[in-house]
């Protein structure tokens, strides 16, 4: 039975529509919380009310007592589990003894979940959960990292700090040249030091976590869950419970937005699986607003920084010294002071990188974790440092630029930073711009234009991609990864859509189940590179047996095709030079009886080029106009430039960049988690008072994709785009207020008053 | 289930025998008191949803003015061609806060009552001594960023969060109210109250009374008015400092003048004294300079919102600027004329 042809196919490179797009817009796509469940009961967490202490009498009385209340759910009723650290460590968790929501009756953080109040209906248990007496005794904490940086150490254990791998040509090697750095730092024409920060930051994605858990008769659970990592889940629950993995089906396919806050199991999981085992039901649990605030947080950091150049602005010296916070139970460590001595050229650099604990919950990945932090202060450092030298900004980038990575030494795969800087330049109109701040107006309003350069890595993961013919001639493409809002189905669609000349509404993209074959978690831009490359062997292993099969057909037109004969086209197998040679993939895969199918591994073993660095970059330029009176600024253009290898689908690549620089605007302007430190509380958990930018902060933003082949990245050329967008964006902003009136900020985010 | 009682009367005098029991609190439009709920700030044990009452139209009163009912949206007031013609000011004011969606929910009324947005307020794990009399002020010494820099108590440095009625405040506005004695007119200068030794009364609405509606007066300014707005981000978010002005004006000489200050107080902030300073003068900076100096004569920041006096100063005198011109701020446009 040949299928009518009914939708176009789609190659690499086409600006494909989100496949998913009309499931999300029509609310047919359902998120974690959506999932309707028989018999369903609902979970509401009690959060701590203090910061650090001890819980000494729980008394539920009145909760049991309140009409719907099934069960209340504490440290001191839970069923037993699994209690060693091991087992509790996710795949991405950071070195330390993971944090057991109801493990015991310590308090660690504000708003830790101490109880769980599981009722009939959703009303009920919140009600029941403001019922639940707990009496504390509270000890003294510490969340100023002001105060808290006097306890800091280094991550790795060792007192010093040193990148993983050294060059070998520096006059001193790294990590050991502190006082050498300083004379040269000392003696250099022109110098820049501070001290630079950044507030705390929240991931608040739009969806907030919540988990359904529903244990079978079997013994096994299944899962509905906000994650970025499907099997991340699944294995982090049977380890706790003592299952295999396999009796754990954790499912999530779609995900209201995640910027690296589920990569890790939040507690709601936990709880929503040991409350289901506890009353024999199924239970949901999903986090309020507030509680959004009670996790992972992009840490907050006290950045020292000295640069030095000589007359022409070359880099003389670098000295790159940070600390952000983590937890007192789990070091949380980013590469923040790699980024300066990796980007520019400069032989004497110093490195230093401690992490100090604080009485909150661990810090964790957010968006281009290091990176937006390291390079959005930096180059705001390096603006400072043109104007120290007296040159264009640009010009100084350019004067520094290197086609290595500076500390590995190693030559990318490609480059085109360079190519970046001259689109962006001459898309934006910098050759106009005037060098002293100050110097140009609109009005009333003081005009700025600042830029920045950004950096992140092209990573790779293993990724497992199942790619198999159903009988109904649907092409089915699977693999446990995540899109986490990014557009991943689609460009999976896309690349099996070409690669097997499929039509695009004959292909079913799967994610987000634990029961796909096997992938990582999804994040670090690491998804469609990997899940690309690896879609591309199966897809290439299918073609194989798919012709296989065709030539044992009795009177097979493709008898004796081999496969450098034949191609896929309009969901056939036909012979080049012959089209009339044909068979239809449907009536294959109907003739054998079920689905034809393979599963295949892409690995970073198959990338070429293994010492060689990969990188992508971007060139931002940010104009901002300030009333400066009044401390209002408005940024009214932005200009970015984006190296970033091949870009698979530019509709969906501009969205990632355009979300990227919005953040990078929030960063700049906005975003900061405010702590009363006398409470160890952070006080502003809600989305009226945590600010991210409204339509109204956000202008024009011109996206460039820069032409950068790369063949050896990896076979395809990918190189990934979720974070790039956001590093140095801030800075270019930070940049421009300071061309705007010359006030230069080191501390982000730039709030008016820093300007009145 | 959090079981409290709800009840919909369709009479004011049905509404305001529910409201005078203890524990009653009225619902409207929900965009706050739902909230407050939600996070344990506002435990009632009785709402009374006044939707059904009699107080949905904005009504012509004599020489020109406007009646305008309790129940009617804050979108459909800010829209109403009458409101938009002859209080450009209160139309602006309306229409710089929020969003959208919960101005087309929000009622007048309910704009009056709403409720500070102070964090420690909300967070039933730390003190608030409006929230629960007696256990301290979070907010001083806490974080205070958004908090008040004038007519604050040791007990409470909250501010009224509204826009709305910093610009009813600068249109000498009458709350009408209903409650078990009758009616009575308060004069918009004394519905809210600072928060002295009792901050948990936010104004001097008695129990049992119900906001009917706000009179205004004609009050001919021309273009000379304004409502100039200071926030973290363009839109969506409350005011740090705001400010609404009305003057009348004749040739180069100011005849009244009227301003109110909004992001600063736990009421919106008028000072009678210093808005004489400008009767029968002509405009000028220096003296807006003055002017300023006294509304914010007083003024104390606390630490996050220190800034707050000085940006106060100079958005006042940018905000007379705007209104002697005849170019008040628009909305659309967030560059500040």
């Amino acid at each position: 039975m040949a299928t009518a042809l009914s939708s176009p196919t789609s190659r690499i490179g086409d600006p494909l529509s989100r496949v998913d797009g009309r499931l999300k817009t029509t609310g047919l796509a359902n998120y974690a919380a959506d999932f309707p469940v028989e018999g369903l009961t609902y979970g509401v967490v009690v959060s701590a009310a203090i910061t650090k202490g001890r819980i000494t009498a729980i008394d539920a009385t009145a909760a049991r007592a309140a009409p719907g209340v099934i069960e209340i759910v504490t440290h001191e009723n839970r069923p037993d589990v699994v209690d060693k650290d091991k087992v509790w460590q996710d795949m991405v968790a950071p070195k330390g003894s993971p944090f057991r929501p109801l493990g015991d009756a310590e308090i660690r953080f504000a708003q830790q979940p101490v109880a769980l109040v599981v009722a009939d209906t959703f009303e009920a248990a919140r009600h029941a959960a403001t019922l639940v007496d707990i009496r504390y005794e509270a000890a003294s904490h510490v969340t100023d990292l002001t105060e808290a940086e006097a306890g800091a150490y280094n991550p790795k254990g060792d007192g010093t700090y040193s990148p993983e791998k050294s060059r070998s040509d520096l006059a001193n090697p790294l990590g050991n040249t502190k006082a050498h750095v300083e004379k040269v730092y000392q003696e250099a024409a022109h110098r820049v030091s501070g001290r630079y920060t950044l507030a705390p930051e929240h991931h608040n994605p739009m969806e907030l976590f919540a988990s359904t858990a529903i244990w079978k008769p079997d013994g096994s659970l299944f899962i509905h869950d906000k994650t970025q990592g499907a099997q991340n889940s699944a294995t982090y629950l049977a380890g706790i419970f003592g299952l295999k993995p396999e009796q754990v089906h954790v499912v999530a396919p779609f995900m209201g937005g995640g910027f690296g806050v589920g990569l890790r199991p939040q507690y709601q999981l936990f709880l929503a699986a040991i409350a289901a085992k506890m009353i024999e039901r199924p239970v949901k649990v999903v986090m309020t607003r507030q509680q959004m605030f009670s996790h992972q947080y992009r840490p907050n950091v006290i950045y020292d920084i000295a640069i030095a150049a000589d007359q022409a602005g070359r880099l003389q010296a670098i000295r790159s010294d940070c600390v952000g916070a983590t937890s007192r139970f789990e070091t949380f460590a980013e590469n923040i002071v790699d980024w300066c001595a990796r980007g520019y050229r400069c032989d004497n650099i110093a490195l230093d990188y401690r992490v100090a604990p604080v009485d909150t919950y661990t810090p964790g990945s957010m968006r281009a974790p290091g990176a937006a932090t390291a390079l959005n202060l930096f180059e705001i450092a390096m603006d400072e440092l043109a104007y120290e030298v007296g040159i264009d900004p640009l010009e100084l980038r350019l004067v520094n630029y290197t086609s290595k990575d500076e500390i590995s030494g190693q030559p990318f795969t490609s480059k085109a930073l360079d190519k970046a800087y001259a689109e962006g330049a001459e898309r934006f109109g910098w050759s106009k711009r005037v060098h002293a701040p100050r110097a140009m107006t609109d009005g009333r309003e003081l005009v700025g234009w600042g830029m920045a350069t950004g950096v992140w890595e092209t990573l790779f993961q293993a990724h497992a991609v199942r790619a198999r013919l159903r009988p109904d001639g649907v092409l089915e493409v699977a693999t446990a990864s995540a899109d986490i809002g990014t557009g991943t189905y689609t460009i999976m669609t896309q690349i099996a859509s070409e690669e097997m000349g499929m039509p695009v509404d004959r292909i079913d993209a799967q994610l987000g189940d634990s029961t796909l074959p096997k992938a990582p978690v999804e994040g670090g831009s690491w998804g469609a590179a990997s899940i690309g490359n690896a879609l591309v062997l199966a897809c290439t292993a299918l073609k194989a047996k798919l012709l296989k099969a065709a030539r044992k057909i009795d009177d097979s037109p493709l008898a004796n095709a081999a496969i450098e004969q034949v191609e896929f086209v309009g969901g056939q197998i036909r012979v080049k030079n012959d089209p009339a040679r044909a068979i239809d993939l449907t009536d294959l895969v109907t003739t054998e009886g079920g689905p034809i199918e393979v599963e295949e591994t892409g690995s970073p073993k198959m990338l070429e080029a293994a010492k060689k660095a990969r990188n992508t970059h971007q060139a931002v330029f940010v104009e901002v106009k300030v009333d400066e009176q009044l401390g209002q600024i408005r940024v009214t253009r932005v200009v970015t430039a984006v190296a970033a290898g091949r870009i698979i689908n530019p509709k969906t690549a501009r969205s990632q960049i355009l979300g990227g620089v919005v953040m990078g605007i929030g960063m700049a302007l906005h975003e900061e988690t405010m702590m009363d430190h006398r409470l160890g509380r952070f006080m502003n958990h809600n989305l009226a008072e945590y600010h991210v930018p409204a339509h109204a902060d956000i202008a024009d933003i011109d996206v460039i994709f820069v032409d950068e082949p790369d063949h050896e990245v990896n076979p395809l050329g990918i190189k990934g785009l979720g974070e790039i967008g956001i590093v140095g964006t801030a800075a270019a902003v930070a940049n421009a207020i300071f061309h705007a009136t010359g006030v230069r900020v080191r501390d982000l985010p730039i709030t008016s008053d820093r300007l009145l | 289930m959090n079981r409290f009682a709800y009840a919909r009367p369709a009479t004011i005098a049905d509404a305001a025998q529910l409201l005078a029991r203890p524990g009653a609190k009225a619902i409207a439009g929900g965009t706050n008191i739902v909230d407050l709920m939600k996070e344990g700030a506002e435990t009632p044990d009785l709402l009374v949803d006044l939707r059904r009452l009699p107080l949905h139209d904005i009504r012509e009163t004599d020489g020109g003015g406007l009646s305008l009912g309790a129940l009617v949206p804050n979108a459909d007031t800010a829209y109403d061609e009458r409101v938009s013609e002859r209080f450009p000011l209160l139309a602006h004011a309306i229409l710089a806060g929020a969003s959208a969606q919960l101005r087309n929910a929000a009622t007048n009324g309910g704009n009056l009552n709403q409720r500070t947005r102070c964090y420690y307020f909300y967070d039933t794990a730390t003190p608030c001594n409006k929230r629960a009399p007696g256990s301290g002020c979070g907010a001083i010494g806490g974080v205070n960023r958004i908090h008040a820099v004038l007519g604050t108590s040791e007990q409470c440095i909250a501010t009224h969060p509204s826009d709305m009625c910093v610009a009813l405040a600068a249109l000498d506005a009458r709350v009408k109210v209903h409650g078990p004695d009758g009616e009575r007119v308060i004069d918009f200068g004394d519905y809210h109250r600072l928060p002295g030794d009792d901050p948990s009364k936010d104004n001097t609405l008695a129990a049992g009374e119900i906001v009917t509606a706000i009179d205004l007066d004609a009050f001919d300014c021309g273009h000379n008015w304004t409502y100039l707005k200071l926030r973290d981000r363009l839109s969506y978010a409350f005011a740090l400092v705001s400010v609404a002005i009305a003057l009348r004006i004749d040739g180069d000489t100011i005849v009244e003048a009227r301003i109110a200050l909004g992001g600063v107080a736990h009421k919106p902030w008028r000072v009678v004294e210093a808005e004489a300073l400008l009767a029968g003068k002509a405009p000028d900076d220096a003296l807006f300079a003055t002017v300023a100096d006294r509304i914010l004569a007083g003024a104390r920041g606390h630490g996050d919102n220190d800034f707050k006096v000085e940006l106060a100063r100079r958005v006042i005198v940018r905000a007379l600027g705007q209104a002697v011109a005849g170019t008040p701020q628009t909305i659309a446009d967030k560059r500040i004329a």
